[in-house]
């Protein structure tokens, strides 16, 4: 039982990790984002780049992973995000572009590839991460078998969701993006420079992202389309928890994953996943703005 | 003005007709020497990465053909078109190459999606699809020449193995939610059953799904002690990561697999599946002459003096030279000429002797077993000493003499679903 309940949470970390950057641009910024998946993506291949490149291990990689989508995603808040504020449905498809760019940038090896030029790690084609030892297998927790990988995810997230918190409630900046949340045009007359905080967290939110991304390539398949489920994952997640909610976020994605582990367990994989998206369903008709709905002044 | 507008009409009418009945006054040989085909395989989209390589394969075989002469003296022009991963793309594109290009015959797809898209196409117009994907079996065209494994060449070797030779009696069967796995399921049960051994789950996971933790917990927890897996695509590789992952091992509990293929392999990484086991009629670690020349030319036409050759690609690459063993028997360039006359061809493939059975279209293919090394490859620890009969409906009763899939076509009143 343990174990189911360990796997349930593992689920849930999954999902809040990919949510996590969802929620904060999402949230806070109303902004569709669709190329979300595709940060997660090119987090996973920093991973397999910096490993084929520079030999560096998957840890290693969760830094410059930041650091790279956080940069990109800077660059498309910057060039187009930034037009599109107050516009919900046409970032929805400015980001889905975007998607597809980025998807054919790493089919095409940055376009490299008309030329004759391969880089090895880009491509159509699978890629693979070799996880470093110690975290493959599994290791006791009193009667349980846990693995040592999703139990390494799950630090992870927590880690990340405490810094978001940290980041967001506990630092000027912060105070800043849930003035942005709560009444933009309000905090923009309060002398809050909302283009640029804007900027700041759609990076931040990008760089979570990538991070997402380095957890996902140790056992997940790395491909280009690899980022456009889990997109649809992180959305149930935000709207479930409660649009610009941290907290909801955690809750949601906790709950959602145990659902998913208790009903794989009980029956099978393909049932518990219909029963995830009629809870969905559910909480949204009951509660439409989710768990925990921020009240916009 | 000089032309006036019925002159122009007349004109254009006269034009129409003349595109219309073109394609019917040119034969499939078309140019002095030259004969046309399809090749037809999804060279963009998800399954492009497998895709690509039968593409390939198909190309190198016709480009081998013509360097040695063509086939019955014509040079061999493959019509190129791509499936987009798309079944309703595919459809298209085979409707274009029967109808518009009138080619008397097309190679293509690898899903059996796919496959069935296209059937209708050449069913109704009485053309001629080259299949080399393995595959579910059920299926009996007289438009089709199925050069993959089917069930029976995949299995029948393979349950009887695991019970005898290794012992494993109860076993976990895993695949992904389609037709191919639910059908390999079946076949699996009934030969499980018939050889003493027990199946004690039959659990499936969405297709492209990668999620495996809650099922491989499920296996650990099941008490069988081997697993028949049926997983397809990517999620193959997450399957094999979250094995290990989760302390299951392949020396006290091992995947014996039907997809798992070389590509697969390379692309989980080799150490997650050391010891693991699958069973297909071809792998790159035959140890023959022909085989290894075969390797070395794939990999020197592709330019990628790594890549790696598995089952289907294999296929692809000997049905051309069945194709073109047809076409030279064959009076006519039709369809139904070289259809007749495929019945029956044998030919020296990489994985061995292959023949086109007369009956069902099928191919007689060697089953073999593999297990997988640290390095990417399988090592063959048993094989068929001759290729085996292709039996599609073998889930349904069907038997080496009592065919359900004759050349007449298919009695359905044999059938018991």
């Amino acid at each position: 039982m343990l174990e189911v309940l360990f796997i349930g949470l593992s689920l849930g970390s999954i999902l809040l990790l990919v949510a996590l950057g969802l929620a904060i641009t999402y949230g806070a910024m109303g902004v569709i984002n669709m190329a979300h998946g595709e940060m997660v993506m090119i987090g996973a291949y920093v991973t397999v780049l910096t490993g084929i490149w520079l030999g560096a291990n998957i840890f290693a990689a969760i830094p410059i992973a930041f650091v790279v989508t956080a940069l990109i995603g800077l660059a498309i808040e910057r060039v187009i995000v930034r037009r599109l504020y107050g516009r919900l449905l046409d970032t929805l498809l400015a980001t889905w572009g975007i998607a597809i760019l980025i998807q054919q940038a790493v089919r095409l090896e940055l376009g490299l590839s008309f030329f004759g030029i391969h880089i090895a790690g880009l491509g159509p084609g699978l890629q693979n991460v070799s996880v470093p030892a110690a975290l493959q297998g599994t290791f006791m927790l009193g009667s349980a078998e846990i693995n040592r990988y999703r139990a390494f995810i799950i630090v992870v997230t927590a880690v990340l969701t405490a810094l978001t918190w940290l980041i967001m409630y506990r630092t000027p900046i912060g105070t800043q993006v849930r003035a942005i949340i709560r009444n933009p045009k309000m905090a923009a007359a309060c002398g809050i420079d909302v283009a640029r905080i804007n900027a700041l967290t759609f990076a931040f939110g990008s760089g979570l992202a990538g991070v997402a991304g380095v957890m996902m390539s140790g056992f997940k398949t790395v491909f280009p389309d690899m980022g456009t489920p889990m997109v649809v994952d992180g959305f149930m997640v935000v709207v479930m928890g409660g649009v610009g909610s941290l907290l909801g976020s955690v809750f949601s994605a906790g709950i959602l994953g145990e659902i998913n582990g208790l009903v794989a367990a009980g029956t099978n994989d393909i049932l518990a996943r219909a029963v995830v998206f009629g809870v969905v369903i559910m909480i949204i008709i009951l509660k439409p703005k989710g768990l925990f709905s921020l009240r916009g002044r | 003005m000089s032309i006036d507008r019925r002159k122009f009409l007349k004109s254009s009418l006269l034009a129409t007709t003349g595109a219309l009945a073109s394609p019917y006054i040119i034969n499939p040989v078309s140019a002095a020497g030259t004969i046309n085909v399809g090749v037809l395989f999804s060279l963009t989209g998800g399954l492009s990465i497998i895709e690509k390589s039968l593409h390939d394969a198909t190309l190198m075989a016709i480009s081998e053909i013509n360097a040695s002469g063509g086939a019955k003296g014509m040079k061999i022009n493959a019509i190129v078109e791509d499936g987009a991963s798309d079944p309703k793309t595919y459809n298209e594109k085979a409707s274009k190459l029967v109808i518009q290009d009138r080619v008397p015959t097309v190679f293509g797809s690898y899903t059996s999606a796919s496959r069935k898209a296209v059937l209708p196409v050449f069913e109704k117009r009485n053309n001629l699809y080259f299949y080399p994907t393995y595959y579910e079996g059920f299926e009996c065209s007289k438009n089709v020449v199925y050069t993959g494994a089917v069930p029976n060449q995949q299995l029948s070797n393979f349950i009887p193995w695991i019970i005898k030779t290794l012992g494993k009696k109860k076993f976990f069967i895993v695949g992904s939610n389609y037709i191919y796995p639910r059908e390999m399921a079946k076949v699996s049960k009934i030969l499980i059953e018939k050889n003493g051994g027990e199946w004690i789950a039959d659990e499936y996971l969405e297709l492209g799904h990668s999620e495996w933790g809650s099922m491989v917990n499920k296996i650990k927890g099941s008490g069988c002690d081997v697993v028949l897996s049926n997983v397809v695509g990517d999620s193959v590789v997450a399957f094999y990561r979250e094995y290990k992952n989760q302390g299951l091992t392949h020396d006290k509990l091992p995947i014996c697999a039907t997809v798992t293929s070389e590509i697969e392999i390379a692309a989980m990484g080799p150490e997650y599946a050391v010891g693991s086991y699958t069973s297909f009629p071809y792998f790159q670690a035959i140890d023959t002459d022909r085989n290894k020349a075969f390797v070395e030319r794939y990999r020197a036409f592709v330019k990628d003096p790594k890549a790696v050759t598995h089952h289907a690609l294999e296929s692809s690459y000997f049905q051309v030279f069945l194709w073109k063993q047809a076409v030279e028997k064959a009076a006519e360039m039709t369809p139904t000429a070289i259809r007749e006359a495929v019945k029956g061809q044998e030919f020296d493939a990489p994985n061995g002797h292959v023949k086109i059975d007369p009956d069902n279209l099928h191919t007689y293919l060697t089953p073999r077993i593999a297990q997988w090394l640290p390095d990417g490859q399988g090592k063959i620890i048993d094989a068929y000493k001759q290729p085996t009969v292709p039996i599609p409906y073998v889930a349904y009763g069907e038997t080496e003499s009592n065919l359900f899939c004759t050349a007449k076509g298919l009695e359905t009143a044999k059938l018991k679903i």
